[in-house]
């Protein structure tokens, strides 16, 4: 995984380069990156053209025999853009994009202030944070689903039991709470995620600027303010970044709870873009579905690193 | 701010959905044609116990039979297809290949198998259902040695104690759901997820009501989908049925917290770990009296992918061939729970294992899925259990369902 080289690079001050020897470091520079693009292109750029020219074709089953895969313009596109879903699962992509994000990042940093502090096991704790991010994304939708199971899940018989609740909640059952539900699970798997990188973001920021902030009278929440939040942008505009990135394309956890159901509730560009490739066989469909979520992650990469960028630069 | 760009690219990278990459398998390079043939590759998805051995020893007899070794190939059943593809791309399939019974007209009619008419392989004496599913083109391409279909689970302990007597008709039917079910236990379970298995799940009542596949928007449909909700709404059935697989139906049902339940016959071994649970089968019930308990044929079908080495796919073809012989489909059919397909082992079979009486009146008249609309089945499957879900759901009336479901 690249997060953590990706976040350090991000963060870190560049210096202005100074001017003199700027032509040889800058070859220098080239030729330390080289390697690096060549296998960027083969492991990435090859299966991006793959994918576009896929799009533009229609590739079936049929494909996979025969080879041919004939090119059909934008039909792909469009019958994407016509398919009756296609609205919904746009609205629920962003829905589940921008719930997961909020929470997970309000939560996240939340705990990462909570654990600047220093404590007794706060270490422990701390790494038992992490386990959500290591278990397989199969397994956590598993355990959930039996967690969040109407009639024997654990969830609904604790708060019936707490007296929280006369009746279950049809956390997966009903079209109208289950992509909540969804939501609320990948919150979960998020957290450990935006938590390492927002802890770490905290670390660095020098001590004395807190002391000389309570010189001034900034404590508690105007701390916060002027002092902790300027200084830990960066990341999080990293962290929000990769987040959405991350989240936008989520498929196995919403294939584990809900399958995209009930009634379509859950359905995602991304679930849409699965069942049309692996259900469907309609490849080219599925690609141009795919297509979509890469541009959107696109836009968004360049919208948040032009923020960082700037944040950095003041 | 190299850098940068290139950590926009990497971010936008990672967002790529994994897309099949044809890699290659092992490059099985095939014998020189007219050579003897002393090997044939098989694949299959009996990937687990008791199933894999049980066939493996089938696999064997035939291999002996024929003078032949086999190298089989299992792999699990949800990733057979997307193995097949890749194979097909990288022209590595194997000699012999097992298909679910509804994706063999899918795969025919790519042109990857050889018509087993033209290999002397006949389907005298089959189930009609089992030689439609492996026909296309009005060509047979695969054929089942043994099939199953789904009927009525119930337990016989609480249907006594209960006072209920198995349901022979859908107003019985919701009569003793509703009866059975208590605290802490449904009368029914079924599944009705969004998977083609939903979609299978609600044939019986859809086919023994008269309905058909290439007219979803009849009353006919309309009114199984009624009987559907009906067991939902009124909390005969749990509103987690919308979610549930048919191994969630048969663990609910293992577990007493189901009285009846829809479900095949490969669940049997499984409930037979559970011997405190009693239970019987009967066919599904029937809307009028009258009608006939029609069930989708279930069941894997063996196939002869096309080889250029002529001589190793007229042995496939044999292969097949010994797989469906009456030897060996008596053989499965007891040892794995299911039915043979040759309509005259029925008789002997039904006497030797009574535990599959009803099964097997079932599969008489069942009917195959793909038999009316061929590869075009898939998406009437999906308009199916699209349209259950939002009646169960309450999306939908289960008149409106289908209508909606299929974009109209």
């Amino acid at each position: 995984m690249a997060d953590g080289t990706l976040t350090r690079t991000a963060v870190r001050r560049w210096p202005r380069a100074a001017g003199r020897g700027r032509r040889g470091e800058e070859l220098t520079k080239i030729l330390f990156v080289l390697p690096a693009a060549v296998a960027m292109v083969a492991l990435f750029g090859y299966p991006v053209v793959k994918n576009l020219l896929m799009s533009l074709q229609d590739y079936g089953l049929r494909t996979f025999f025969t080879g041919e895969a004939p090119f059909v313009g934008l039909a792909n596109y469009t019958a994407m853009v016509k398919d009756q879903l296609f609205s919904q699962a746009m609205v629920n992509t962003g829905l589940f994009t921008i719930g997961s994000i909020a929470f997970q990042f309000a939560i996240g940093l939340g705990l990462a202030l909570f654990f600047r502090r220093r404590f007794p096991l706060s270490g422990f704790l701390r790494s038992m944070l992490l386990l959500p991010w290591l278990l397989p994304l199969i397994v956590s939708s598993a355990t959930w689903r039996s967690i969040l199971e109407q009639d024997n899940g654990i969830l609904n018989r604790t708060l019936i039991g707490a007296g929280l609740l006369d009746d279950p909640v049809p956390w997966l059952n009903s079209p109208s709470v289950a992509l909540i539900a969804v939501i609320g699970v990948n919150v979960w798997i998020g957290i450990p995620f935006n938590v390492t990188l927002l802890y770490s973001g905290l670390t660095e920021i020098p001590d004395e600027l807190y002391e000389a902030g309570q010189l001034d009278g900034a404590t508690g929440w105007s701390a916060f303010v002027h002092i902790t939040w300027p200084n830990l942008r960066a990341v999080a505009s990293v962290v929000l970044m990769l987040g959405v990135v991350y989240t936008i394309k989520v498929l196995d956890i919403i294939l584990g709870l809900t399958g995209g159901g009930p009634a379509n509730a859950t359905q995602t560009l991304a679930t849409q873009s699965y069942e049309r490739s692996f259900v469907d066989f309609k490849f080219g469909e599925g690609a141009a579905l795919s297509n979509l979520l890469i541009a959107l992650s696109f836009l968004f990469a360049i919208f948040y690193l032009r923020g960082t960028r700037r944040a950095v630069d003041e | 701010m190299i850098s940068k760009r290139i950590t926009a690219l990497l971010a936008g990278a990672t967002a790529l959905p994994l897309l099949l990459a044809a890699c290659g398998g092992s490059g099985d390079s095939s014998s020189a044609s007219g050579a003897s043939v002393s090997s044939l590759t098989v694949l299959d998805y009996y990937n687990n116990d008791p199933d894999k051995a049980l066939v493996q020893k089938g696999l064997d007899g035939c291999a002996t039979k024929l003078g032949i070794s086999i190298q089989r190939e299992t792999v699990p059943g949800d990733t057979l297809i997307q193995k097949v593809l890749q194979q097909a791309s990288s022209k590595t399939l194997p000699d012999v290949l097992m298909l679910d019974n509804p994706d063999v007209q899918q795969i025919a009619a790519t042109g990857a198998l050889a018509p087993l008419n033209d290999l002397g392989v006949t389907a005298d004496g089959f189930a009609q259902g089992i030689v439609d599913a492996g026909s296309y083109d009005g060509k047979l391409y695969g054929l089942a040695p043994v099939v199953n279909t789904i009927a009525l689970f119930y337990n016989t302990q609480m249907l006594t104690e209960a006072g209920v007597q198995p349901p022979k008709t859908w107003d019985e039917l919701k009569a003793a759901a509703k009866k059975l079910t208590k605290p802490g236990r449904y009368g029914i379970a079924f599944n009705a997820n969004a998977t083609y298995e939903g979609a299978w799940q609600f044939l019986p009542a859809m086919w023994t009501n008269g309905g058909d596949e290439t007219d979803l928007n009849s009353p006919q449909v309309a009114e199984a989908l009624q009987l559907w909700t009906d067991l939902v709404q009124s909390g005969s059935a749990s509103k987690s049925v919308v979610n549930w697989t048919q191994g969630d139906a048969k663990d609910q049902f293992a577990a007493g917290k189901a009285a009846m339940m829809v479900n095949g016959p490969w669940q049997i071994p499984s409930l037979q770990s559970t011997p405190n649970v009693k239970w019987g089968v009967v066919q599904f019930p029937v809307n009028k009296a009258g009608q006939t308990p029609v069930a989708p044929l279930g069941g894997e079908a063996w196939t002869v992918p096309l080889n250029k080495d002529q001589a190793k796919q007229q042995k496939a073809a044999d292969f097949v061939k010994c797989l469906t012989s009456d030897e060996n489909e008596l053989t499965w059919a007891k040892a794995r729970f299911t039915v043979p397909t040759r309509t005259a082992l029925l008789d002997t079979y039904v006497k030797d294992v009574p535990s599959m009486a009803a099964f097997t009146e079932q599969v008489k008249n069942a009917r195959s899925r793909t038999g009316k609309l061929g590869e075009k089945w898939p998406d009437a499957a999906k308009v199916i259990y699209q349209a259950v879900q939002l009646a169960l759901t309450g999306k939908a009336s289960p008149q409106d369902a289908f209508k909606q479901a299929s974009g109209g």
